[in-house]
């Protein structure tokens, strides 16, 4: 049984702020977001979370969501037998105390589905069923637009999509984090899906360490020259993530990341 | 934690005072029969019947297959309930306290909106059967089975107890013997109904057996959709519900039967369900069992003539102390007959969901296809679940499939779900029901509705 550690670890992202979250494979991110929404995979042994002064360790899973959390996920799952409009419509009536006028979710959800040019017919389709990678993603992205989140993790949201449909993302992020509070933590391999978002804070996880926090440069060091640098410059050995080995259980130890929102 | 969490009390457990007129008392014998006869009027050869049921009842087993229900004490029931002495035509004339029973089962909302025609059970005896124009013009007859036998004996005498003999197992003889009220219709030659007919049946005294009859005549290239709904109040002692449906599909005819039992959970719901087709005949069953301490029940399909076609689209929900065993029957005697079998299951709270069925193609049905696909959902580890499927092939050019699942639900979807902002409980639900949806599309927009909410409520308090 492999067992990840995150350690010594402090995250501060303040309102709208965007926070790329970078590192070779296998040494944390994807942990890392799902220990924050509270993923039940893995336990937090110590350390603490805390959203806008409270206690994100002691929140359930759908109480981090209510309060503002959201995680685009890898590998969005499939519910058979559920659309994604009464599942949609179920999220949003669940952190409202009365429920949204039909007519006006409907309306929100066909301007949502437009914007990220997705079939009209998403709302009628099962959620996520036999949809293709991409499709996936994007609907990951409609959910965030309209349950509105303050902290939105996206991760490898662009991973299965191509260069139109990363713009199309890319914009509708941007969309939302111009129209309201929300800040992001993004975790992606690729410059180009951070070229579009402008990040404003960027960090390497290793081996479930920060080890290097910056600006945006650090983004497009990476791109040009890996992550070969790092174990020069800072002597720190990075190990990839093999194949054969799957994290069954990872524990999140000393960890604090603070997620705060700016008043 | 379950001690937090809303209780799953029956929703429709209320019970109005008594209004019945006359009943037979506790207990069974030839008497009785001959009672229940005399007071409906019948002609001497449903009497014989009666009594050649009863008989019959009387010498033969119950079955010593599937769940116990061998500690039955039939004299402990009674077994026929007048509730009151004409039956209704007009709304106006059905007595209040029957019709506040209804008005809390939304019934009079229900038949506005898209009901061709009602005729709902109370008790043992139809009181309430009102009829749209269209319906009627159409010479359509939809009654209840008791003015059926009166009004059309000819029809009825050719068609009743041939295809459910009152020989077929024990508690169709008891129902032959006592039966009381049901639904017949009969659609004549071509005619289309748009609308589906609809009846709501209801269990609303003490240790009273329902015996209802149903007998449903498609002439030849006709098409209809009947819808059979159950709710009853809960009590503490048991009741017994043992009905008979016969269905005949003729040439080119198609018959929908759609029904949702929601028996309270005392009830041991024993029923024998059973439709021929000729040639080209569609039957499809719509079947869902959600309460009732032990279903037995397994809507069959006797496949007679070249191309007929049948279809079960079938769930089944069992919670605490309850069983249900349900599934279906294919029986293909003619070639290029198919049939199609989709059921979904569901155990939570120590419940046991059993699918039982049979499919079987004779010598004779060449070129027979059948598809069975069944699906169970156990939500926890005190719950259970059997299949107990029985294929049988008899000659080389038929073909048979069949697909099992078993799951529980799925930490990943759970927490998808709950990241949502949806709570545990509501996260179950959604899965749950996504998982029964291919039987609720099959259903009318209200009904589906309506099993949503008894789903819903049902579900409460299944997370432990």
């Amino acid at each position: 049984m492999a067992q990840l550690e995150i350690k010594d670890l402090h995250v501060s992202v303040e309102n709208k702020e965007i926070h790329a979250l970078m590192g070779p494979n296998g040494n944390g991110k994807s942990t890392l977001l799902a220990a924050i929404m509270g993923n039940p995979k893995y336990t937090v042994t110590s350390g603490s979370i805390t959203f806008e002064g409270r206690d994100v360790l002691s929140m359930s899973v759908d109480e981090r969501s209510r309060a503002g959390l959201f995680l685009g996920m890898q590998y969005p799952q499939e519910i058979a037998g559920v659309t994604n409009s009464d599942f949609l419509r179920a999220a949003i009536n669940a952190r409202l105390d009365k429920p949204m006028p039909l007519f006006k979710f409907i309306k929100e959800m066909e301007s949502t589905i437009k914007k990220l040019q997705m079939k009209p017919d998403l709302a009628h389709r099962f959620l996520n069923e036999g949809f293709s990678g991409g499709e996936k993603k994007r609907n990951e992205i409609v959910q965030m637009s309209m349950l509105k989140p303050h902290i939105s993790m996206l991760d490898e949201i662009d991973s299965g999509l191509d260069v139109d449909a990363l713009k199309i993302v890319a914009d509708a992020i941007n969309d939302l984090q111009k129209n309201q509070e929300m800040s992001l933590i993004i975790v992606s391999h690729y410059a180009r899906f951070y070229q579009l978002l402008k990040p404003t804070h960027a960090h390497v996880l290793v081996d479930g360490r920060i080890v290097v926090s910056s600006d945006a440069s650090l983004v497009e060091r990476i791109d040009r020259e890996g992550y070969d640098w790092i174990e020069k410059e800072l002597g720190i050995h990075i190990e990839e993530e093999k194949e054969t080995i799957k994290t069954t259980v990872t524990s999140l130890g000393n960890c604090a990341a603070k997620v705060r929102k700016g008043e | 934690m379950e001690n937090n969490l809303p209780s799953t009390e029956y929703k429709y457990g209320f019970h109005d005072e008594d209004v019945s007129v006359y009943n037979t008392g506790k207990g069974l014998n030839e008497e009785i029969v001959a009672l229940i006869s005399k007071k409906k009027n019948e002609p001497d050869w449903m009497l014989q019947f009666r009594l050649k049921a009863y008989r019959k009842f009387k010498e033969m087993p119950i079955q010593n297959w599937g769940p116990n229900v061998q500690d039955i004490d039939f004299d402990d029931y009674t077994y026929y309930i007048k509730p009151s002495d004409k039956q209704e035509k007009d709304w106006n004339d059905v007595p209040e306290t029957i019709k506040d029973t209804f008005d809390k089962l939304g019934i009079p909302e229900a038949e506005q909106k898209f009901l061709a025609g009602v005729s709902t059970q109370y008790e043992s005896e139809v009181v309430y059967h009102n009829m749209l124009k269209e319906v009627e013009e159409k010479g359509v007859i939809f009654l209840d089975t008791d003015s059926a036998l009166r009004e059309h004996p000819d029809l009825f005498k050719k068609y009743f107890g041939t295809i459910v003999s009152y020989a077929d197992n024990k508690f169709a003889a008891l129902n032959s013997a006592v039966w009381s009220g049901g639904s017949f219709i009969y659609v004549p030659k071509g005619v289309h109904l748009e609308k589906p007919l609809q009846s709501y049946f209801r269990i609303n005294s003490e240790r009273m057996g329902q015996f209802e009859r149903t007998l449903i005549i498609v002439d030849e290239g006709a098409d209809v959709h009947y819808v059979e709904g159950c709710t009853a109040p809960s009590y503490s002692k048991d009741s017994l519900h043992a009905a008979v449906v016969e269905i005949f599909v003729h040439k080119n005819a198609k018959c929908r039967y759609s029904t949702v039992q929601n028996w309270s959970s005392n009830i041991l719901n024993l029923v024998t369900k059973r439709a021929i087709c000729y040639e080209n005949a569609t039957m499809e069953w719509i079947d869902g069992n959600i309460g009732s301490q032990i279903t037995m029940k397994y809507p069959a399909c006797v496949l007679a003539g070249e191309y007929a076609k049948g279809i079960t689209v079938s769930i089944a929900v069992a919670g605490e102390n309850q069983i249900q065993d349900a599934g279906a029957k294919m029986i293909h005697l003619a070639p290029h007959t198919t049939s199609s079998i989709i059921s979904k299951s569901v155990s939570r709270n120590g419940g046991k969901v059993n699918y039982r069925g049979l499919v079987s193609h004779n010598e004779k049905a060449s070129y027979a296809k059948s598809k069975v696909e069944c699906d169970t959902l156990i939500l926890d580890k005190q719950s259970t679940s059997d299949t107990v499927p029985t294929n049988i092939m008899k000659n080389a050019t038929s073909q048979i499939e069949h697909e099992a699942t078993v799951s529980k639900i799925s930490e990943d979807q759970l927490f998808y779900l709950m990241s949502r902002g949806l709570t545990k409980e509501s996260a179950t639900q959604m899965i749950v029901m996504g998982f029964l949806e291919p039987f609720t599309r099959e259903l009318p927009m209200e009904y589906a509705v309506e099993l949503n909410q008894l789903l819903k409520l049902d579900m409460s308090g299944s997370i432990g």
